[in-house]
């Protein structure tokens, strides 16, 4: 039994990760965009452990940018337990097994947590700019991309293959 | 459990945006903040060699042409020196006779050596973290400063340890400016182009302003219901485009701030006296 092991590691990479995505990471932009580590790592870290997993993850890691940034608390949290669920649930269905699902997940989700923090940030009044979004997001997806894979074979190393009975095949993604 | 996730987030959202900034999750969020602090300092700390092998790199990239432009700017402030020295001292002299009471200069007012401990996460967000707050004396309304003494923005929240400062590049933000070679007055606001672009509103057709001139804080109110936030002759930036068109009722001007928001690791807040501060 892994339990609290799993959960306790995951909290610790997701500090890890997200204290460093505020503090350093986010102020080094390359070509005009900049990796979210803690993005990549939450695909990762859904990937190997599911959907409910990845949900918790994101909104612990939500909760801690939130906090650390003092911005609106929950925004973070929202987006990210949704892309954790999201990364999970692909996981758990289409994603298991493909060597390519990393790639495919960060893509996807890269794409959507853009568009959705857009969306969220209108919704609450914040002065968004899609033109500054769209802008940035071609290199911050090639970026997370290229990190995709080191960060889940990093992950996968630390938290391990979760053994556990297979879901039924849906065709999301891939 | 997902269910239950989004329902908190979603509950997060609404009592945050309800309460006021002394509210109770406002608190608990500073005290997180607090809590965080020594790890954000301590990752600032671990990656400072890489950031500054980054930024030598990254550095070399734009010298050539950062080379060229400030060759320019070194030539127009040798003109402009001589000049400058000679009015400053007959403006002393003029100063003492009259006994003229001048608003304190930004120079002599306290300042707090802070370093940002959290920076943007998304491109909306323009907004940074500092790691000294309420108990170093930093209140909301206080101007912040970059190590070159440039505007960088002001003081929007401040708990015990740390405080954040809303960038000049928020579109809640609005400076009182004024061009000193000329006089004219206008005020600084985010161009929503990018983090190198503002623009100076309100400036008058009969007004002069030319590219190259400095902007700087002009000290006055920029709402009839605020006091100025700066105080007069904070640099901000330089003209980089001014454009008249019959339609307009003022100059569209272009302005390049001297700060570079995207590089800040450590700032200055100006502790202003209380009658300057941004509440009426």
């Amino acid at each position: 039994m892994t339990w609290p092991i799993d959960e306790l590691k995951t909290a610790a990479i997701v500090f890890v990760v997200t204290i460093f995505q505020v503090s350093v990471l986010s102020s080094i932009t390359l070509f005009g965009g900049s990796a979210n580590l803690v993005l990549i790592t939450l695909v990762a870290v859904a990937l190997l452990r599911g959907s409910i997993f990845g949900a918790a993850a994101g909104f612990f890691a939500g909760i801690l940018i939130d906090t650390a940034t003092l911005s609106t608390l929950g925004v973070t949290a929202l987006l990210l337990t949704l892309a954790g669920y999201w990364t999970g649930r692909y996981a758990e269905t289409t994603g298991r097994d493909r060597a390519h699902a990393p790639l495919v997940a960060v893509a996807v989700i890269t794409l959507l947590y853009a568009v959705g923090e857009l969306v969220l940030n209108y919704m609450i009044g914040e002065d968004v700019s899609p033109a500054a979004a769209f802008h940035a997001l071609p290199p911050t997806m090639l970026w997370n991309v290229l990190l995709a894979v080191p960060v889940y074979a990093l992950c996968r190393r630390l938290l391990g293959e979760r053994t556990g009975e297979r879901a039924r095949e849906v065709q999301f993604f891939g | 459990m997902i269910v239950a996730l989004v329902v908190v987030c979603l509950a997060l959202i609404t009592v945050y945006f309800r309460e006021s900034d002394g509210g109770r999750l406002h608190g608990i969020q500073g005290v997180g903040a607090t809590v965080l602090r020594p790890f954000e300092i301590g990752a600032t700390h671990v990656a400072q060699p890489f950031r500054d092998v980054y930024g030598y790199f990254s550095d070399l990239v734009h010298a050539k042409s950062r080379a060229a432009n400030l060759e320019k700017q070194l030539n127009a402030l040798r003109q402009s020196q001589t000049s400058g020295l000679e009015a400053q001292h007959e403006l002393g002299i003029i100063r003492r006779e009259l006994h003229y009471k001048a608003p304190p200069d930004v120079q002599h007012l306290q300042r707090v050596n802070t370093a940002v401990i959290a920076q943007p996460v998304n491109p909306f967000d323009q907004s940074i973290v500092i790691s000294a707050g309420a108990n170093d004396g930093v209140r909301a309304g206080n101007p912040v400063l970059d190590p070159n003494g440039y505007l960088v923005g002001t003081i929007s929240l401040a708990y015990s340890q740390t405080a954040l400062v809303t960038l000049l590049t928020d579109e809640s933000s609005a400076v009182g400016a004024k061009d000193p070679q000329t006089a004219a007055q206008g005020v600084v606001k985010d161009a929503s182009g990018g983090s190198d672009s503002l623009i100076l509103e309100r400036v008058s057709k009969a007004e002069k302003i030319r590219e190259g001139d400095q902007i700087i804080t002009s000290g006055f109110k920029v709402r009839p219901d605020l006091s100025s936030l700066y105080p007069k002759g904070i640099p901000i930036g330089w003209v980089r485009s001014v454009q008249q068109f019959d339609t307009d009722v003022y100059k569209r001007v272009q302005v390049a701030p001297y700060a570079n928001f995207s590089k800040l690791e450590s700032v200055m807040v100006v502790l202003t006296p209380k009658g300057m501060r941004g509440l009426p």
